[in-house]
């Protein structure tokens, strides 16, 4: 921050408002406070206002994660296109289409390889871009790639989720990637390696009640909103005004749900050194686990 | 009382007729008689068109019924030696799910079940069928314990969703759902599940990502409600009959896609008319799949498990 984004920009923008095309400013949800996109980036996306996290997409996201924002991403197969031939307002393989536009991804998992401090670790990210980071059995199918990848490589997995649940336009099907990608994250931890969860903003419904909430450990971002359902049905169903902060970060820390809460600026050095804690007596062994090390007669 | 839903109108006035008739005729009247058994013909041959085909949405209802049997009738006949057991031992006892230690045919088994109760009272009583993270907690602690002492676990599936309440997210909702599911695909014993009425959401799948998955035949088993997805997608809860159809969640489509493995059949008319009849079909389901897992050893039985989830919604390749 200097003087010239601290004084000069309110005024600015009052002038530029019209002419500047919108997706140089960003207004804060939280304090209204226009951001200057530059600005916005260079502080991952937190208002430098009032802090406010906003949401990032996948791609930023893995840059920030990653040493020098490198990585490499890993091909994920191929799903059941509409199985159901599902269709409301719009049909589901309209929908897809205008979201592969909007984001230029396949679906609403990006999963890359990369080292975080040197160490090599797998990511899965759910892109809230994509269709709201719904799970349908695209992103089942990301989770088990990556979680493969992990085991064959030894490394961590790292899942960072925002999802508003499961894929309604895939049925019992999206439902139905809860045990599938339950399986794929238990498959990480049987071979005894990390599996965190950094749960960003809005992580609920079948992704919270599934991949995201068998974690060794738990990381959330500040103020993130995380539940299993929503605030309005919640709302209707228990006709009572919710607590002030309810489902967020911080309440989910208070509940122990959570591990840790942290800034955004905070997260990569937490999870290095988290992954650097838990991956010692895998690294003496040659990356094996040290329960798999026992020799067999 | 019974209680007729809106599409089964034609058959009660013509139950109706039937009953009109029978006071009349006391003192055996032949052409009674015989109009007493046209209409029942008339009625039967209605009835078994009307659930013959039966739309999405009118299945929904039938799974709703509020006389259809519950998980507790289907303790009370099938179950010997019906132990109840309670509590998660951290925080309560869920009433939405009815566990405990059983014979089904003389094999001891863990039961765990979703009940909604079949009168005012015991609905409140059993929160609607409505599990909370203690309901949950509980199946977990059960299946562990099945797995511990190698008893088979029958799972009874019949809940509109799990409990979304203040306290239930405060106490984990999300966190006991995943660890139960993380449990049916971890436990080393066969676990049969039962969808009997209503598989709603994650609250459903918590304890029923069994080996082998049965449905009733009108029974639905959907990743959100009719009307939550009509509210959501359509922006207007009274699309919740075109949600049901898209939404593709009966019995028959749920075995066309591969997501359940046997289809039960219910007497005429849906389970709420022949309770025993029903009760008793789903005994001999339940039969079955435990034999159809018979040759599999407690390894191979976890691994297929986890086989067959795997692959739901990969690309069909030929
Ligand atoms: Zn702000």
């Amino acid at each position: 921050m200097n003087w010239l984004t601290n004084f000069v920009r309110p005024k600015l923008k009052q002038l530029v408002k019209r002419d500047v095309p919108d997706n140089f400013w960003r207004k804060c949800p939280n304090c209204e406070y226009m951001i200057f996109h530059r600005d916005l980036e260079a502080n991952l996306s937190v208002c430098q206002k009032c802090g406010h996290h906003l949401r990032l997409n996948a791609k930023q996201r893995l840059t920030m994660l990653f040493d020098e924002g490198k990585y490499h991403r890993v091909e994920l197969p191929n799903v059941l296109l509409d199985p159901l031939n599902f269709r409301d307002q719009k049909r589901y393989t309209d929908r897809l289409k205008e979201a592969r536009v909007k984001t230029s991804e396949e679906d609403a998992l990006i999963v890359a390889r990369g080292e975080m401090n040197g160490l090599p670790v797998v990511t899965a990210v759910l892109n809230f871009d994509f269709m709201g980071g719904s799970m349908g059995a695209a992103v089942g199918a990301g989770l088990i790639t990556a979680a493969r990848l992990a085991v064959a490589e030894k490394t961590p997995l790292i899942a960072v989720t925002s999802s508003g649940g499961a894929r309604m336009q895939e049925g019992a099907i999206s439902l139905m990637q809860m045990p599938r990608t339950v399986i794929a994250v238990r498959e990480v931890k049987e071979a005894g390696l990390p599996y965190i969860v950094v749960l960003a903003d809005p992580t609920t419904g079948g992704v919270t009640a599934s991949f995201a909430m068998l974690g060794d450990i738990h990381i959330a971002e500040k103020g993130a909103l995380i539940g299993f359902a929503g605030t309005r049905v919640i709302e209707q169903t228990v006709r009572e005004t919710l607590p002030d902060g309810f489902q967020r970060a911080e309440y989910l820390l208070q509940h122990g749900m959570v591990d840790i809460v942290t800034e955004r600026c905070d997260l990569r050095d937490t999870l290095i050194r988290v992954i650097s804690l838990l991956m010692q007596s895998n690294k003496l062994d040659d990356g094996v686990p040290a329960s798999y090390t026992l020799r067999s007669s | 009382m019974k209680t007729f839903l809106d599409f089964e109108q034609p058959i009660a006035d013509l139950e109706g007729k039937i009953e009109e008739l029978r006071h009349l005729s006391n003192n055996d009247d032949i052409n009674i008689t015989e109009e007493v058994g046209r209409l029942k013909e008339k009625s039967q041959r209605l009835l078994f068109h009307t659930y013959d085909n039966l739309s999405p949405w009118q299945k929904v209802q039938v799974a709703r019924h509020p006389e259809r049997p519950h998980c507790v009738d289907y303790i009370d006949e099938l179950i010997r030696d019906f132990t109840p057991l309670a509590g998660d031992r951290q925080f309560g006892d869920d009433k939405a799910i009815t566990s405990g230690l059983g014979k089904f045919r003389d094999q001891s088994c863990m039961v765990i079940g979703q009940e909604k109760g079949a009168n005012t009272s015991e609905r409140v009583r059993y929160n609607f069928g409505m599990p909370r993270p203690e309901g949950y907690r509980k199946a977990n602690r059960l299946m562990r314990m099945a797995d511990h002492f190698r008893l088979p676990i029958i799972s009874f599936v019949d809940t509109p969703g799990a409990y979304p309440g203040i306290g239930a997210e405060e106490r984990g909702q999300a966190e006991a759902i995943a660890k139960c599911i993380e449990t049916c695909l971890t436990v080393k014993v066969p676990l049969i599940s039962i969808i009997i009425g209503e598989g709603g959401s994650g609250g459903a799948i918590a304890i029923a990502a069994g080996d082998q998955v049965l449905m009733l035949e009108h029974s639905v088993y959907s990743v959100i409600s009719p009307e939550g997805c009509a509210s959501i997608l359509w922006r207007d809860a009274g699309a919740a009959q075109t949600a049901a159809e898209a939404l593709r969640l009966t019995a028959t489509d749920l075995k066309k896609f591969g997501l359940i493995d046997m289809v039960v059949n219910e007497p005429l008319g849906g389970a709420h008319r022949d309770k025993l009849g029903t009760i008793n079909a789903v005994g001999n389901a339940i039969e079955i799949a435990l034999g159809n897992l018979k040759s599999r050893n407690s390894g191979d039985l976890c691994a297929q498990r986890r086989k067959r989830y795997l692959k739901l919604g990969e690309e069909i390749t030929e």
